[in-house]
């Protein structure tokens, strides 16, 4: 940590900069908490590579596994590593179709992060606007709001996931409402726990007395406090949609079969997976839990990092 | 003490009305019925006769109180699919799926205890390290992929488990059950590993904090200056300590075990309520779903109803602030 800190002191010269390159910035503070960590730092790195691989999905992959003039039917079910009559190395296999399971997987992998991320992100819009308005109005607002929080989380996530989708059936807006009323309740919850705690201090106060209007109050100086116990929940609960989507359109309720993401691979594999097919299952998912276990690194240590309880 | 537990079972009992409403107004109000129930072939004089028939053209708070009043006499429609009272599928059903839930909680207290007491005993050394990557990775693993890969390696490569089905089942008071038999034993060791899995790295999870809090507390150092042995101390004055923790949580989970045993009975073909209920999603069997909902819901006040009231027997502390409040 001492040879990371270095650099910073030494390019100021300056004598009352020095001084202040002692006392870290927050930022760089929280950076080289986080840092402590090695299995954390792999996981973020993990991570970022992923999601850039699925972002470019397009550029990387050795074939396109939806254009069909590329595929060769007689290919199919290669185990690994075998050469194609196309005259390519399957690295990791073909499915059934013929498909090269690699390029499968990088494609899948873009819809299953692209669900997760579009579902963490509205779900903690929602969730925290409501936990917010919860916390600050209180009274009635306050126990209605957590009174249908409270019902929701009593209920496990998957049977509330399974509900709607029996109800509005399948495709990407369907499965990411699903997640969306899923996962909000999570947030909500979490953004009032630490709204309330907040509400009664001081700035809060003066900002009152300033005469600002509740939704300048609300999102510009409570919220912003009430950040660092948010950012855990965001990337647990990334994870957990990520999982969740995968499982259900295992099931074959989540995604249609145009979205293929990694828990449909999965699934067309399972067929095969008695006859000793293994790789057509194997793969996708090592992708799904490489991913999961990833974002599952980073949120521990980040919860260390921003539990005030633990501030060393 | 009386107090709370009326005012708790009212509290449940509002709760069981606003869940039959949101899941008649889902299934029955979102989705129009008339498409589903009605043969399309039929005129206006017939299909107008059939709305009436099935009392579609009341207002719709007539018909939640006609649904209501038939779901108090336990009659949640027929099965399109089966034609049988859907709420008898259900139940038909319900015995095999809570054997497997009950075996994969069995299964996580079994090892998740004893693994967890030995991480939070001597949380830095290997050992317990090893438990706590291997619990992150339980936490992680999603079940269904999980279920494959034990398939892949137990039932095809190692050819020791079967992978389908209960096997043979013996019947307890008109009950079959799969794990009095050799061979529904050998069915039930896979899906129940399967679904114990998860839960058993929260139980290790829950374990090991208890363990590493209630060792530093003065009635443990008091214990060991006494001159007990560090095996009583631990399984005798610890344990009792985070016992209480642990079965509470436990016992709310049990309900999202029986959830989550929707997935594992897919993979295991396990014929449970929850392989049922998906494929009645499949081919929309609305009076199944509805009968599954509202089962689940039941079952799920009443665990957490139970789950409130022991704990209020366990920890007296939950009494006092609702007296105070």
């Amino acid at each position: 940590m001492n040879e990371a800190r270095e650099p910073t002191a030494a390019t100021v010269t300056d004598a009352g900069a020095e001084v202040l390159a002692a006392v870290p910035s927050p930022l760089w503070r929280f950076a080289s908490d986080f840092a402590e960590s090695r299995l954390a730092v792999l996981g973020l790195v993990a991570f970022l590579a992923i999601a850039g691989i699925a972002v470019f999905a397009d550029f990387v992959v050795p074939q396109n596994p939806y254009d069909l003039a590329q595929l060769d039917i007689l290919d199919n079910r290669l185990p690994p590593g075998t050469k194609g009559l196309s005259g390519m190395t399957y690295l990791l296999g073909t499915d059934d179709q013929g498909r090269d399971m690699l390029s499968g997987i990088i494609y899948g992998l873009r819809i299953s992060l692209g669900v997760g991320a579009a579902s963490a992100v509205l779900a903690l819009l929602i969730g925290m606007s409501l936990g917010l308005l919860a916390a600050y109005f209180g009274g009635r607002v306050d126990s209605l709001i957590m009174r249908v929080v409270d019902l929701q989380l009593s209920f496990p996530t998957i049977l509330i996931a399974l509900i709607l989708l029996a109800m509005l059936g399948q495709g990407v807006d369907k499965i990411v409402f699903a997640l969306v009323v899923v996962q909000g309740a999570y947030y909500a919850r979490t953004v009032r726990g630490s709204a309330l705690v907040e509400r009664r201090k001081e700035y809060v106060e003066a900002a009152r007395c300033l005469a600002l209007g509740h939704a300048r109050i609300v999102f510009r100086h409570l919220l912003p406090n009430c950040l660092p116990p948010l950012i855990v929940v965001v990337t647990v609960q990334m994870a957990h949609a990520i999982s969740l989507e995968a499982t259900l359109s295992f099931l074959g309720i989540g995604l249609p079969i145009t979205e293929p993401s990694l828990g449909l691979l999965i699934a067309n594999g399972f067929g095969y997976m008695l006859s000793g097919k293994y790789w057509i299952s194997l793969y996708p998912g090592i992708a799904l839990l490489i991913v999961i276990v990833s974002i599952n690194l980073v949120g521990d240590q980040l919860r260390d990092v921003l539990n005030p309880r633990l501030r060393r | 003490m009386a107090v709370y537990l009326i005012r708790r079972l009212l509290q449940s009992i509002v709760v069981v009305f606003v869940m039959t409403l949101a899941v008649f107004l889902g299934v029955y109000a979102i989705g129009n019925p008339v498409d589903i129930l009605i043969n399309p072939d039929f005129d206006q004089a017939e299909f107008e006769r059939a709305v009436r028939a099935l009392g579609l053209d009341k207002p719709l708070w007539r018909q939640y109180l006609v649904f209501l009043g038939n779901a108090v006499e336990g009659n949640l429609g027929r099965s399109f699919v089966f034609n049988e009272p859907a709420i008898r599928l259900i139940l038909e059903r319900m015995p095999a799926t809570l054997e497997l839930a009950l075996a994969a909680m069995l299964i996580a207290v079994a090892f998740g205890i004893p693994l967890g007491m030995i991480a939070g005993y001597k949380p830095n050394s290997i050992t317990g390290r090893t438990i706590m990557a291997g619990s992150i990775l339980g936490f992680s693993v999603p079940t269904f992929w999980q279920g494959l890969m034990l398939i892949m390696v137990f039932a095809v490569m190692l050819g020791w488990l079967p992978s389908t089905g209960r096997g043979a089942t013996v019947a307890v008071l008109g009950v079959p059950v799969s794990f009095l038999t050799p061979d529904g034993l050998t069915h039930l060791v896979l899906p129940a590993t399967n679904l114990a899995l998860f839960k058993m790295s929260l139980v290790i999870r829950l374990t090991r904090a208890g363990m590493r809090e209630v060792l530093l507390m003065d009635f443990v150092k008091f214990a060991r200056a006494k001159g007990l042995g560090p095996a009583r101390v631990i399984l005798v004055h610890v344990l009792k300590n985070i016992m209480i923790p642990v079965v509470t949580v436990l016992g709310l989970e049990f309900g999202s075990v029986v959830a989550f045993s929707v997935v594992t009975e897919s993979i295991f073909a396990w014929p449970g309520m929850g392989k049922l209920i998906i494929e009645s999603i499949y081919v929309l069997d609305r009076p199944v779903i509805v009968a599954y909902l509202m089962v689940i819901v039941f079952m799920f006040i009443t665990i957490n109803l139970v789950v409130d009231m022991l704990y209020s027997v366990l920890d007296p502390r939950v009494r006092l602030v609702e007296h105070k409040a």
